[in-house]
């Protein structure tokens, strides 16, 4: 794995080779082999061993890796250096990804591609180390502030990130734009025995790239603009983007869907969980589909909608209180009943919770679709109000302390 | 017409008078009788024989407005 | 008064050998400035342009862009800019400077974003010893923002944050950052000079250049703080605000080269420790 290039049919022996390797570092290695030119990072667990691989690499390969005084500077030198058209990559986990949320705006707003990748560990706060999918809402719902978004894939092996790495380049070069490739901790830590294939996006000239105004005018890469008339175009310019990225390169797979009545939908680590829970249901005669978005923005909701007009129910799995379910609802639009099943702090819901939230699921589909369903209905309009509140109950607190789950 | 030794970028004067006060020969003076396009009264040379080309204005102007001309030697010797 | 003043392109008539003393530099754009009148600002960016020139260096210049007043710098110098946020742009030059190690990599920033936002971005690039040009116009007051109180606000000075004047028992102490960077090997270069007078702007404008050769001849991290004023923020009219320049603000901040360092950085044995856990490295 040292050589850059080893000639003829070592090389071929190589990329055809299956290897045993870490997540953070066979995806770093796929970035390299991307051709990344330059990686800012700053150590966090659980991705330090991304950072770890690219400060031997990098090096090794006369590139740039700079272990910067912080996330803040991490990603302002990724701005930096992408300004000038260079490929360029940063990686951190969940507190830091937080800190470049500024950064981020500023490359959304300029346009100015850059791979984030965030190996998720489990929040609020300086929360955890465990792996977790909490980091939802802040990938797929701005991260930074303004109205933007950033493309954000999530692979659920270690070598579809592989691959994903080198989409995520792709995508940033082809529509200006940074993008975010997003695992939970398992696929950091974990070790899977890998295909030693990689792609190498093809190289662009870009018009906009700032090379030294030599002989052209000076050119400008910034998100500041402060005449309201033109900041709204560039806005809809940047939603007419959206607009393309979100026809263009939805990403999705779907798993035993031909049949099923009940489908899970999930990514990540959730998804290869739900798959043996699924394997488990139809054993016992529950056909169960799986329905795993690629691309968490943009998020396959009209693929989704589709589905729900044939299907009974929907069950969303995530490491999380419930984030990409929003958007599971949203593509469903009530068409059938959409239920969660989750775990946070570090844990990861087991096959045989997936299965216990599946066979509640069919219960209650089973009852929408019996004659007596209308019994069941509450009244149309009811008027509620919070129960008047008496003296402060110590029960709440007791709950809070225990951390209790129901 | 006469000899100045001094141009004027009047309208990117915006009548600070920092020259005013670092011309050695006091020959700089706000027009006041003149708005430029930015609003301020721009200012002028008003004695440009007295002027010695020393180019202190064009040193502490923030705008550089000022292009400054030398008389020519010939002119000088005389 | 008509007078006839020569342009550029025709020297004044019977008048053919006439000397152009001294001209706008090309790299400064032909337009008004959105900055206040008298604002230091605009010797800075015309002494920058000056020294780019004459140093040919325009054509191979990536700059940063601060967040304050000289947010703009792009729409006046023309040559290549990219944007950064607040207190950011050591860190964008540094991605520059890495990846573009033939360009001439510069930075502007001011006292609110170097010394209060920016000051780990600062610390760390100067500790790298980063290869890039840093301008620093210390005016001791957030001016864009409407003249509140900056970390380098000097004592008793009244802003519109600090409305009963700065109280060191409240507002700490105002913050002589070049000094403090000036401590650091990774900096060939650190001077302070300011826009006072005829005289000073001389000498700001020395070291600029030598700020710029630094980067040029392979040296370290160079900084050139520029002393300068806010009329507007500071309450006074521009040629009160020279006044205050000279006097308290000059005493505060001394002028000078603080440290040079030569072109090449100097070993740092000093600062090196041997590596017992890996004895091959």
């Amino acid at each position: 794995m040292t050589g850059e290039r080893e000639p003829g049919a070592q090389a071929d022996a190589n990329r055809r080779a299956r290897v045993l390797m870490k997540g953070n570092e066979a995806i770093a290695e796929a970035a390299i082999q991307a051709g990344c030119d330059a990686y800012f990072g700053y150590p966090i667990t659980p991705q330090a061993e991304l950072l770890e691989w690219m400060a031997r690499r990098m090096l090794e390969l006369g590139r740039v890796f700079i272990q910067a005084e912080s996330e803040l500077g991490a990603i302002n030198m990724a701005l930096g250096a992408a300004a000038t058209g260079a490929r360029v990559m940063v990686s951190s986990s969940s507190p830091g990804i937080s800190l470049m949320a500024e950064a981020m705006s500023y490359m959304a707003g300029s346009g100015t591609p850059m791979v984030l990748v965030n190996i998720m560990r489990a929040g609020p706060g300086l929360g955890g180390i465990g792996p977790s999918q909490s980091d939802y809402f802040q990938a797929t719902k701005g991260h930074g502030h303004g109205d933007y978004r950033v493309p954000v894939l999530a692979p659920a092996s270690i070598g579809e990130a592989m691959e994903l790495m080198a989409t995520s380049f792709e995508l940033a070069e082809r529509y200006r734009t940074p993008v975010m490739l997003v695992a939970d901790g398992i696929l950091g830590q974990a070790m899977e025995p890998v295909d030693l294939r990689f792609r190498t996006p093809e190289r662009q000239t870009f018009d906009w790239a700032l090379t030294g105004a030599a002989g052209r005018p000076g050119r400008v890469i910034k998100s500041i603009d402060l005449d309201p008339e033109v900041l709204e175009r560039r806005n809809l310019d940047l939603q007419h983007k959206y607009r393309e990225i979100a026809r263009r390169e939805t990403r999705w797979e779907g798993w035993q869907l031909h049949d099923a009545d009940l489908v899970i939908v999930a990514y990540g680590t959730a998804a290869r969980v739900a798959r043996t829970a699924i394997e488990r249901a139809r054993e016992k005669g529950i056909r169960v589909g799986l329905f795993r978005p690629i691309t968490l923005w943009p998020f396959p909701s009209h693929e989704l909608a589709r589905l729900s007009r044939h299907v009974g129910g929907i069950l969303t799995v995530e490491l999380s209180a419930g984030q990409m379910v929003e958007d599971v609802r949203l593509a469903v639009e009530g068409r059938c009943p959409v239920a969660f099943h989750g775990r946070m702090g570090g844990l990861v819901p087991t096959p045989d919770e997936v299965m216990g939230a599946l066979k509640a699921l069919k219960g209650r589909v089973d009852r929408i679709a019996s004659p007596e369903r209308h019994a069941h209905m509450a009244p149309v309009s009811r008027w509620h109000e919070p129960p008047e509140r008496t003296e402060a109950e110590p029960w709440i607190h007791e709950r809070v302390r225990r951390g209790g789950r129901r | 017409m006469p000899w100045a030794p001094i141009v004027i970028a009047e309208d990117h004067c915006k009548g600070c008078e920092l020259c005013v006060t670092a011309c050695p020969k006091h020959v700089l003076a706000l027009d006041r009788s003149r708005i430029n396009v930015l609003g301020y009264h721009p200012v002028e040379l008003t004695d440009a024989a007295a002027c010695t080309s020393c180019a202190f204005c064009a040193r502490v102007c923030p705008d550089a407005v000022f292009t400054v001309w030398a008389a020519p030697r010939e002119e000088l010797q005389r | 008064m008509t007078l006839h003043t020569p342009g550029p392109e025709s020297p004044a008539p019977g008048a053919s050998a006439a000397r152009l003393i001294y001209a706008r530099p090309e790299v400064l754009r032909d337009r008004s400035t959105h900055y206040c009148p008298g604002c230091g600002h605009g010797v800075v960016h015309r002494l920058l342009a000056e020294v780019l020139t004459e140093l040919d260096l325009p054509a191979h210049t990536i700059a940063v862009a601060p967040v304050g007043c000289a947010v703009f710098a792009y729409d006046y110098l023309d040559i290549d800019f990219v944007e950064a946020p607040h207190g950011r742009a050591p860190a964008v030059a540094t991605g520059i400077r890495r990846v573009r190690p033939e360009a001439f990599v510069l930075t502007y920033q001011g006292d609110g974003d170097l010394a209060a936002i920016g000051t780990a971005e600062i610390v760390h690039a100067a500790a790298r010893g980063e290869r890039i040009t840093a301008i620093f116009v210390n005016n001791g007051i957030y001016g864009m923002t409407g003249g509140q109180m900056a970390p380098t606000t000097l004592l008793g000075q009244k802003t519109t944050s600090s409305p009963f004047g700065r109280d060191a028992a409240l507002m700490g102490y105002p913050i002589r950052i070049t000094e403090m960077l000036a401590q650091l090997p990774g900096v060939t270069y650190a001077a302070r000079g300011t826009i006072a007078d005829v005289g000073s702007i001389g000498k700001l404008k020395a070291m600029i250049k030598r700020a710029c050769q630094v980067q040029m001849e392979g040296g370290g991290f160079a900084i050139v703080e520029a002393l300068s004023n806010c009329p507007v923020g500071w309450g006074m009219t521009p040629q009160q605000s020279i006044e205050h320049l000279k006097g308290p603000v000059v005493e505060a901040y001394p002028l000078g080269v603080i440290v040079d360092r030569g072109a090449v950085a100097q070993p740092t044995h000093d600062l090196g420790c041997p590596s017992p856990a890996h004895p091959e490295a």
